[in-house]
Order: C-alpha cells, then sequence, then structure tokens
C-alpha cells in the first residue's frame, strides 16, 4: 500500500493537502458535528434561547408516529425502487448480453438517463401521470382506473417509484451486463451439453454467480433511494399528498427548513449518518471479501 | 470493482469469444432463431419505453400551450419548436422569470467549477498522501476517506447555517464550495498513483527532478484517462445538483436550470404553468449531460466503475 520511494519536504505535503482539507473541515467536519449538538439541544425558532435536552429529541422521534411513518413509507419506496430498478435493469443486461455485436449499440441506447437530473426525471413523469393532461394518466383512465398522483397516496408513490426506476436503470444495467460478460462461455456452454436449456441455465449458473454484482449493487441502490431521490421526491410530489410519499431526508428537509424544528431535524440527520455510516461499512466488507477470491 | 471479478474468475479475455461449436451445434443449445428474436424485441421494447418520457418532452416542446393541454396531447411534433425555445431561452417561463439562456450558464460553471475544482484538490492531495511520508499522512487520509459517507442531504441544514455565516449564499462560491468536499476523487487518484511504478519516482530523484517537477511530467500526464473518467461523472453530478442550489440561492440570477425547472412548475394552480416552455426547458437542461455521457462513453463507463471503489 506504500511507495516505497518517497519525497521528503517538511512543508510540502501540508500544503499539498492544504485545500481538501480546508474544504472538508469548513463544509463536512464543522457542520456533522453542529447536526450532532443540535441533535440534543431545544432551540427557539429565533435561536434566541438554546437549551441541552440530551436525548429527548431521539425519544421524541420514535414516539413522533409522524416519524415512524415516514420510516415505514422509505422502507416501501426503497424496496420498490430497489426491487424493479434491479429486475428490469437485469432482463434488459441478459437480453443485451446475448445480443452479441449489438451489445454496444443497445448499451448507448440504455445508458443516457443516467445523465438525466433526478428533478428533471420528476418533472417528467409528472407531466406524463398529470391526471388532466397527462398522455400516460389518459391511457390508464382507458382502462377504467381512477387515478389522480396528486390526490391518491397509492398513486402518487406509484408515480416517485416511477420516476426514481427510470433515472437508476442505466446505471444497473451497465454494472449487470459488465458482470454478465465476466462470467466464463465455458461454464454456460458446458451446460447446454448436459441438456440445460436457457431459463435451467440462467437461474442455475448465471445467477449465482452474479450474486456478488447484485448485491453491490442491492447496497447502491438502497443508498440511492434512501438519499438520492430527494430531488425526485420534492419536485414530483412534494411528500405529499398528505405524506404519503415524505420519505426519511425530504422530513429533514420539510422539519428544518418549513417547520423551523432544528432539534428534531438535527436528530434526524444524526440517525440518517447512522444510517449511511452503517450501509457503507456492509459495503466495504463486502467489497473486501471479494477482493480476496 | 468489476475489474477484480474479471481477472479474477475468468482469468483473460479469451472467455469473450463464443466458441464455434456453438454456432454448429444450435439443436444441442436452443433453436437460437426464435431466442434472437425475442432478445431484440425485447431490447427495442426497453429502448422504446425508456425513451418515451423524453420523446413526448420533446413533442410538447414543439407545440402550442393549447395543444399541451388538449388531453390526449398529439403525438408528433408540432411547428412551433424554434419560437418556443426562443421564448424560454429569453424569458423563462410560468413562475419562474428568470431567463432559461442565464440559468444554463450558471449550471455550466456550477458543472465545470465543481469537476474541476475535485479533480485538481483531489490530484494534489493523493499525490501528497503516495508519495510523501509525514507525521500526520494517516491521520489526514482518515478524515477525507468519512467523507464518503455523508451525502450533502444529510448534513443540509447545519451546511446551509455555515455558509450563510460566511456570506457565500447567492454566490458561485456557495453554490459550489460545499460540493467540492468529496473523497471519490481522491480515493481515486491514490488507488491509480499506486499502480505507477516505483522506477519512474527513482528515476526522477536520480535526476535531481524535485517532487512538484515529478508531478507535473509524470504523474499528471499518466493520469490523463482517470482524469477524463472523473470529469464526465462529475460534471453530471455538477450539472444535476438540486437540493444545494435550491436552498443556497434565493436570487434568480443564481438559479441553476435544474431548479429553475422546479420554480417553473411550483405554485399557481395547473392552468398557470406553462407545460410546453418547461418541456423546452426540459430538454435544454438534459441536453449538455446526455451529449457528455453519449460523447464520452468510454470514460463514462470508466468513470462509474471506478468511482464505485
Amino acid at each position: 500500500m506504500e511507495k516505497r520511494v518517497a519525497f521528503r519536504s517538511r512543508w510540502l505535503p501540508y500544503v499539498l493537502v492544504a485545500p481538501q482539507l480546508a474544504i472538508t473541515i469548513v463544509f463536512f467536519f464543522w457542520p456533522a458535528s453542529q447536526a450532532i449538538v443540535q441533535s440534543v439541544q431545544q432551540q427557539d425558532p429565533f435561536g434566541i434561547s438554546v437549551e441541552f435536552v440530551g436525548l429527548d429529541n431521539f425519544v421524541m422521534l420514535f414516539n413522533d408516529e409522524h416519524y415512524l411513518a415516514s420510516f415505514k413509507v422509505t422502507a416501501i419506496f426503497s424496496v420498490l425502487v430497489a426491487f424493479f430498478g434491479m429486475s428490469l435493469s437485469l432482463i434488459l443486461a441478459v437480453f443485451a448480453d446475448r445480443a452479441l455485436r449489438f451489445a454496444g449499440m443497445y448499451k448507448t441506447l440504455l445508458i443516457w438517463p443516467y445523465a438525466v437530473a433526478h428533478a428533471v426525471a420528476a418533472v417528467l413523469w409528472l407531466f406524463l401521470f398529470n391526471p388532466t393532461l397527462g398522455i400516460v394518466a389518459h391511457w390508464i383512465k382507458g382502462f377504467g382506473v381512477a387515478w389522480d398522483p396528486l390526490l391518491v397516496s397509492r398513486d402518487a408513490m406509484v408515480l416517485v417509484v416511477v420516476a426514481a426506476v427510470w433515472n437508476q436503470i442505466s446505471y444497473n444495467f451497465l454494472f449487470f451486463l459488465a458482470g454478465l460478460q465476466s462470467i466464463p462461455k465455458s461454464l454456460i456452454e458446458a451446460a447446454a451439453i448436459d441438456g440445460a436449456g436457457p431459463g435451467r441455465r440462467f437461474w442455475t449458473i448465471v445467477l449465482p454467480l452474479l450474486s456478488p454484482t447484485t448485491f453491490f449493487l442491492l447496497v447502491v441502490n438502497v443508498v440511492y433511494a434512501f438519499f438520492n431521490t430527494f430531488a425526485i421526491i420534492d419536485a414530483a410530489t412534494g411528500g405529499g399528498p398528505g405524506s404519503a410519499t415524505e420519505i426519511l431526508v425530504y422530513k429533514v428537509y420539510k422539519d428544518g427548513f418549513k417547520a423551523l424544528d432544528l432539534g428534531s431535524s438535527a436528530a434526524q440527520s444524526v440517525i440518517l449518518m447512522a444510517i449511511v455510516i452503517g450501509l457503507t461499512i456492509v459495503q466495504f466488507r463486502y467489497v473486501e471479501r471479494r477482493v480476496q477470491y | 470493482m468489476t475489474e477484480v471479478s474479471r481477472s479474477g474468475v475468468t482469468g483473460g479475455g479469451a472467455s469473450k469469444r463464443r466458441m464455434p461449436w456453438r454456432l454448429r451445434n444450435e439443436g444441442l443449445v436452443e433453436n437460437r432463431p426464435v431466442l434472437d428474436f425475442i432478445t431484440h424485441a425485447v431490447l427495442i421494447l426497453g429502448v422504446a419505453i425508456i425513451a418515451f418520457p423524453v420523446y413526448v418532452t420533446f413533442v410538447a416542446s414543439t407545440i402550442t400551450a393549447e395543444e399541451v393541454l388538449a388531453a390526449p396531447m398529439p403525438l408528433v411534433p408540432g411547428p412551433h419548436l424554434i419560437e418556443n425555445y426562443r421564448e424560454a431561452w429569453t424569458r423563462g417561463a410560468g413562475n419562474s422569470t428568470a431567463p432559461v439562456g442565464h440559468m444554463m450558464f450558471n449550471s455550466l460553471v456550477t458543472a465545470l467549477v465543481i469537476a474541476v475544482g475535485k479533480i485538481a484538490i483531489s490530484l494534489l492531495s493523493a499525490f501528497a498522501i503516495v508519495y510523501f511520508k509525514f507525521p500526520l499522512r494517516n491521520f489526514f487520509f482518515w478524515m477525507i476517506f468519512v467523507t464518503l459517507m455523508l451525502p450533502v442531504e444529510v448534513r443540509i441544514l447545519p451546511t446551509y447555517k455555515i455558509v450563510s455565516d460566511l456570506g457565500m449564499l447567492d454566490s458561485y462560491a456557495g453554490l459550489t464550495l460545499p460540493l467540492i468536499a468529496s473523497a471519490t476523487a481522491t480515493f481515486l487518484f491514490r488507488q491509480f498513483f499506486l499502480t505507477i511504478p516505483e522506477e519512474l519516482a527513482e528515476a526522477a530523484r536520480i535526476d535531481g527532478a524535485g517532487p512538484m517537477r515529478f508531478f507535473w511530467d509524470v504523474v499528471v500526464p499518466m493520469s490523463k484517462t482517470s482524469v477524463a473518467a472523473l470529469f464526465v461523472i462529475q460534471f453530471i453530478y455538477g450539472w444535476n445538483q438540486y437540493l444545494w442550489p435550491l436552498i443556497a440561492t434565493t436570487r434568480e440570477d443564481y438559479y441553476t436550470v435544474v431548479i429553475g425547472i422546479k420554480r417553473m412548475i411550483a405554485g399557481g394552480g395547473e392552468a398557470s404553468v406553462e407545460w410546453h416552455l418547461v418541456m423546452a426547458t426540459a430538454i435544454l437542461a438534459m441536453l449538455p449531460p446526455a451529449v457528455v455521457v453519449i460523447l464520452m462513453q468510454r470514460w463514462f463507463v470508466k468513470g462509474l466503475v471506478d468511482t464505485e471503489k
């Protein structure tokens, strides 16, 4: 992990790391520590009086049915995004891998949604699903199904899940395709000689060999659904109707910026930090294990 | 990460070639023509479904406001492309009077500063961490490493307070600096520098070149591919930022195009939303990053794979 040849200088390395460290301290450590401090304080909205309240903010959160409801919404949302995002892209990747010399062409045609901003994706789908003028909403109603994501919780959830999956599909697709292309063809051919059909080969050979990629993508997708989808929620539903699509990250923002409940918002930030750190550790553990074989 | 599994599992690229017998012994494998047909049918359907929202957006940006409101709206482009885009570009739309042209400029500045800034500070710090031995090295490395774990969404409120205390709201510095703090790039460069042969540094030392000379003449030129890959990823990241520009700007002069779209549809009833102009703005907003991804596809894929450790 280390270079044998190293330059020597008493001051130069410090100068070189200084810009990154300065930015990290000012915009990272300082705010993160502020969040931790505020999470054990109670502050009035105008910042006039501050009181140390210990873990009261956390206790209150876990007794708050809105917060628990937000946990549930986040869980449902993440499961749906991870499941549909991964299975659809796996299907596309399996077929693209079969398409041989056309695989590159399909890849180009499938990767560009990654470049679309989450907020823009949300606006696109909001437009398509708009109950009065959306063309997809028009088709849904054509089947005699009532549809209004602005008023009905279930429809709003469908809207944000579709937008989030659409935005993430290219990423999953690229990694699945890379994973598939790294499976030795000799294994698949051996199974074919033994008489296994394409379906059997997929379930007994391809899928198990793909499990490292699948697991990696699962963590990435959960992190994505937990944190990066803020823009989708804000632009498409604003957490509504009611708080039907209010995921945890959105609630931190809403309670902090709109309700100005700093203590609660900070406590929520701290809980989220713990969740990200947990997920990151899971990811690193697994990456390390993988490097060994 | 895929690099590891590729070399580990298959032991080289030979496996990519299909065995010739497979083409001949069709009875043994499966009925290829049918499966080939299904393969392409599924893929074409997938491509069509994924492209559909953008197609509708494009159509909506070429017709009049009335035609958009008529449910269902037409699915063939209309003749108003140029006037819609000109209007959005110079006047903005709906509740946001910021001209899209200016917002595109802000987005460009933000994306470039974030991409270039991250790459620059990371090259320097990774160089220091790999090529120097100094007492606090591991401590600094650890400090940078931790930033991997916390996305800006999680520490948004205190960050806002600090930027506001520093008087950097409504400025390009405020828009970009907090997003430059990230460990991904430092990590990537560190990994790469560790693969540079020791002999090069040795030779440079024998020739009497100082560390900075070595940095500029050897390390930077060798890192070109990594820099390109990272640039693509960070440019998209910067261009598509949402939450931070949303709260760090209050004046329309500093809106980026992504939050401009949100302002255009926010507030006001359904009727006041000028969807044809919003859709023109959406097309404009996704064009630069999409072009970057498609034209620099190789670096984009490399960047994605590399930045995920």
